[in-house]
Order: C-alpha cells, then sequence, then structure tokens
C-alpha cells in the first residue's frame, strides 16, 4: 500500500507539472513586453487596442444572445417532452447530442452552402442576416449542454402535478412556462448559460467561415502578427472559463441551499 | 351528455398535433441549423456540379494530399486518445484510490471540468509561451539545465507539438468521465478478491480492469471524435503547416486551395462518417458500461 501511495504521489505531481507549467509559462510570457523586467505592458496594449474592445463586445453580445435563444427554445421543448412526448424522448435527446458527433466545421460549411445569396433564406446575404445565423449556429453548438443541464433540472421537480395544479387554477401555458417551469430550473438554466458563454465567446471556426468580428479571429490574427499579446489574450480567456466554472459550482451549490430548506 | 362526448372526440382528434405543437420550433430550429446543412453536404456528396449521381467526389478523397491528411488526422486522434485515456485513467485512480488527500480528488475534478473547456485558441498561445522557442520552459531548460530543445529535435510547431496540446484537453475529459466509473468499483469486490488471496495487480487485471472495459473503449472513442473534429488550436498553433484532414476542410471552404466544392463536400462527409462511428462506439460501448454502475 505504501508503494501505491508513493506512485499516486508521482502520478498526482506529474499532472500538476504537466497542467500548471503552460498557465506559469502564458502568464510570464505575457509580462515581458518591456525588456529586461516584467510589466503589463502587454495587457495594457490589448486592452488599448480598439479592435480587440469591438471584437470582444461582438462576442459578448452574440454570447448573451445565443443564451437567450437557447433558453427559449430548450426549455419549454425539455418541459413539453417531458409532459406529452415521453415516447419521444429518446429521439429528442439523440437530436441535441447530434452536434457532439458532426463536426462543427461541417455544420458551418452547410450554412455556408444552403443560406448563401442564392437560397431560398439568404441569411448570409447581409451582416444582420449573418449574425442571426452565427447565433443560431451557436445555439445548435451549446445544445448538448443547455438541453442535459434544463432537463437534469426538471427532473429534479414534479413537472406532471405542478402542471395540472396550475392548468386548474387557471394558468395558461405562457404563464406555467414563464412563472412557474422557469424559475423553478432557473439553477440548472444558469449553469448552462455560464458553459454556453464559455464555449462562445473564443470560438473560432463559425465566426471565422462566416467573417464575422468576433474574438476568435481576432485571436487568431494577434498570434500570427504580435508577440507577448497572444499570452495576455490566453490569460484573459482562461480567466473568464474559469470564472464562468466558477459561477456554474456556485449556482449547484445555491440550488442545493433552496433544496435543503423545502 | 352528447355535448360532451362531441367535446371528447374533438379533443382526441386533435390532441396529436396539438402535442407536436409544443416542441414544434424545436424541431423547426433543429431541421433548418443542423440537420438539413448536414444532409445538404452529404448529398453534396454524391453529387456533379450538375445534379447528377456520382461517386467521383468520394473517390477525389484518394488523392495523396487528402489521403495523408486524413492519416495524419487519424494518427493524431488515436494517439491522444491513448494518451489521455492513460494519463487520466492514471490521475483519476492516483486521486481516488491513491491514498491522496481527500481535496486533491475535489481540485482536480474542478480543474478538469476548466481545462476540458480550454480547447482552441488560447490553448495554442499558452503552449507557445510555453515550449515555444522563446517559452519559459524551453528557456529555463538552455539556461540552468543546459538542454537546448530545438537542437535535440523538438519542435512544437509538429505533430508532436500538436498531441501535447491536445492531451491538454483529452487528459481532463477522461478524469471527468472515468471518476465515477471508478467510483462504480465496490470494495466488496476487493475485499472477495483479496479474501482469495489476489494480489493488488491481480485484482486490477482480474477484476476492476474487466468491469471498466467498456468505459475505457468508449471514453477511447469519444475522445477521438474530440480530437477528430479540432480546428482552432491546430490553426493558432502550426497555421497550416500541418496538414489535418479539418484544416483542409477549412481551406477549401475559405476558397484558398482546392477549386471544386465537391471535393468539399466529400471530405466533409468523409469526417462524419469517422466521427460517426466514433461516437457510435461511445454510446454502444457507455450502455454496456452502465450495467455494472447501478
Amino acid at each position: 500500500m505504501k508503494l501505491a501511495k508513493f506512485w499516486a504521489w508521482i502520478t498526482f505531481l506529474a499532472g500538476v507539472l504537466f497542467f500548471f507549467l503552460p498557465l506559469i509559462g502564458t502568464f510570464e510570457f505575457s509580462l515581458r513586453a518591456r525588456r529586461g523586467v516584467y510589466s503589463f505592458d502587454a495587457y495594457r496594449k490589448v486592452l488599448d487596442d480598439p479592435q480587440f474592445r469591438d471584437t470582444f463586445g461582438y462576442s459578448i453580445v452574440i454570447a448573451l444572445f445565443t443564451i437567450v435563444v437557447g433558453v427559449l427554445i430548450v426549455t419549454p421543448t425539455a418541459f413539453w417532452v417531458r409532459l406529452k412526448l415521453p415516447r419521444f424522448r429518446p429521439i429528442i435527446e439523440f437530436i441535441t447530442l447530434l452536434p457532439l458527433v458532426i463536426p462543427p466545421i461541417v455544420i458551418v460549411f452547410g450554412y455556408i452552402r444552403l443560406y448563401n445569396t442564392s437560397s431560398y433564406l439568404p441569411l448570409t446575404g447581409s451582416a444582420f442576416g449573418t449574425n442571426i445565423l452565427l447565433t443560431l449556429g451557436y445555439t445548435v453548438l451549446a445544445l448538448p449542454y443547455m438541453y442535459r443541464a434544463v432537463d437534469t433540472g426538471l427532473s429534479a421537480i414534479d413537472v406532471r402535478t405542478l402542471t395540472e395544479a396550475a392548468l386548474s387554477l387557471g394558468a395558461s401555458w405562457f404563464t406555467i412556462i414563464t412563472r412557474l417551469i422557469l424559475p423553478n430550473v432557473l439553477v440548472a438554466v444558469l449553469s448552462g448559460a455560464f458553459l454556453t458563454f464559455a464555449i462562445v465567446i473564443g470560438e473560432y471556426v463559425f465566426a471565422a467561415l462566416l467573417n464575422r468580428p468576433a474574438f476568435g479571429p481576432y485571436m487568431v490574427w494577434m498570434g500570427g502578427n504580435r508577440a507577448y499579446e497572444p499570452a495576455a489574450l490566453a490569460v484573459i480567456a482562461f480567466t473568464i472559463t474559469w470564472a464562468c466554472m466558477a459561477l456554474i459550482q456556485l449556482a449547484t451549490r445555491l440550488s442545493k441551499h433552496t433544496k435543503a430548506q423545502r | 351528455m352528447s355535448a360532451t362526448a362531441e367535446a371528447n372526440k374533438r379533443s382526441t382528434r386533435t390532441s396529436l398535433p396539438l402535442n407536436w405543437v409544443g416542441v414544434a420550433p424545436f424541431i423547426l430550429f433543429a431541421v433548418l441549423f443542423l440537420i438539413l446543412p448536414t444532409i445538404h453536404i452529404v448529398i453534396g456528396a454524391f453529387r456533379t456540379a450538375d445534379g447528377g449521381f456520382t461517386l467521383m467526389n468520394l473517390r477525389g478523397l484518394a488523392d495523396s494530399s487528402i489521403m495523408g491528411a486524413i492519416w495524419i488526422s487519424m494518427k493524431i486522434s488515436l494517439l491522444t486518445a491513448f494518451l489521455g485515456c492513460l494519463g487520466g485513467l492514471l490521475l483519476a485512480i492516483a486521486v481516488t484510490r491513491g491514498g491522496l488527500p481527500a481535496w486533491f480528488r475535489d481540485g482536480t475534478l474542478t480543474f478538469s471540468g476548466v481545462a476540458s473547456n480550454f480547447a482552441g485558441v488560447p490553448l495554442a498561445f499558452a503552449f507557445i509561451a510555453t515550449l515555444g522557442r522563446l517559452g519559459l520552459v524551453s528557456v529555463v531548460l538552455r539556461d540552468w539545465l543546459g538542454i537546448n530543445l530545438a537542437a535535440i529535435g523538438f519542435n512544437l510547431i509538429s505533430f508532436t507539438g500538436l498531441s501535447l496540446a491536445y492531451l491538454y484537453f483529452q487528459v481532463p475529459l477522461m478524469v471527468l468521465i472515468i471518476t465515477p466509473a471508478l467510483d462504480g468499483l465496490r470494495r466488496e469486490w476487493r475485499e472477495a478478491a483479496e479474501s482469495l488471496g489476489a494480489s493488488n495487480a491481480q485484482y486490477w487485471r482480474m477484476v476492476a480492469l474487466p468491469v471498466l472495459w467498456p468505459s475505457l473503449l468508449g471514453t477511447f472513442a469519444l475522445l477521438f471524435a474530440n480530437a477528430f473534429g479540432a480546428v482552432a488550436t491546430a490553426m493558432a498553433l502550426t497555421g497550416s503547416s500541418l496538414s489535418i484532414i479539418p484544416i483542409i476542410l477549412f481551406a477549401q471552404i475559405r476558397g484558398d486551395v482546392l477549386q471544386d466544392p465537391h471535393l468539399g463536400y466529400a471530405i466533409a462527409f468523409g469526417m462524419i462518417v469517422i466521427t460517426g462511428i466514433a461516437n457510435l462506439i461511445y454510446i454502444v460501448l457507455r450502455t454496456r458500461a452502465e450495467r455494472w454502475l447501478k
């Protein structure tokens, strides 16, 4: 058993080395912009870059719209399938998992061919249309995570009884969704939302191929043209991912509290 | 009486379509932005420019540069899936049953949740800043230990370098998936094996591994598909100097190299087939693995 513990330590330390060295390395590299001393010059340059602000802002807006569209599509569907179409649940679940099977680059290739200017729905013809297409594409990418999060949230409450009670009190379907279901799965929706945010904010392939000025393509451009700024961008991106995951943990922990009180 | 019967009749008549109204927005969304685009690509792979049926596009895949790219993609996906499984399994075993402090386990799982999502462009930057020519590790090895990574043949912008970067999200993904499976190994099984005189190695070889086998193979398939479809990390790390198949497709969509759009369809179709098979294996083995976890 002593030996096992020894190897466990070795494995763990190897893991720590492999996973923390790149983080330390990136941070150290991002501080090297001024010759001879460590400084935050690279960060200053990035934050002062109007392109950074534009692309970052653009990606945040798209991420927020993606979350809204995702919630609006996923919540009523997951609710309705549980309530009225339990037999079709495997089919719906299968559809929501498809984005993990089909490579994103193939999906966006399909968009470009299907929604170009000579098609019935020429979404790529205008900047506004392409923004819509990008948002819907990201909604597809986030679908597996969003659906699973909301469905898990729904499994914690008795959907059928709550709905029947609401119906017998005269509530409309709209009221049921917005004032009964959504508040009950809010925590699940939030964790889905943060994960969506983390995925969308640095996404590259969709944005690049649909030619939108998002944060991902900006990062790649910086990578090809600057020395220290990319490391600063990587630190910023990693911080955002960490923050999103921390918020998910927080949301889950809060949900445990509300459950304990009941 | 007849009025209620009438109403009942009407409600049964309308109940089926009404039930579907609830999921109509979702179905419409999935068809328009997930299923139709994919079908369009698949059909395009079997079509000539003027709409007739052909297998010539698929034959275009046999072109040596494309076959080479598919082969590199396969190799990198197989290698990182294998090493990811191995590393993830060892790490998960270490933190779940290695007798390490309990908070190591939670810390590792939380970190894995983050790292498995830390793919794409920033990951490439992190590796350039660490193992690139002027990266921290390269510099430390050179100045303190006198080891020049470049001189001994290490180049980050290569197959090896990209594999290392992929492992950064492959290993954590394995940890996340395999930890519940390891928790499913009951202590009774180990005690039973030990009371029958089994050594630690025998327990792992004859009890634990056979139980974990479907999970391991299934996760291997998932990691394979995960690496096979990735574009952004490779793009940011190697530019287009390493031809993996998604980068060829990317260039093709941008219209940079091949002028035949139907060849692009064929490449995309090939990618769907390969990731589709990998995921099918994952799903089948996962259902088998879950039998033991109940």
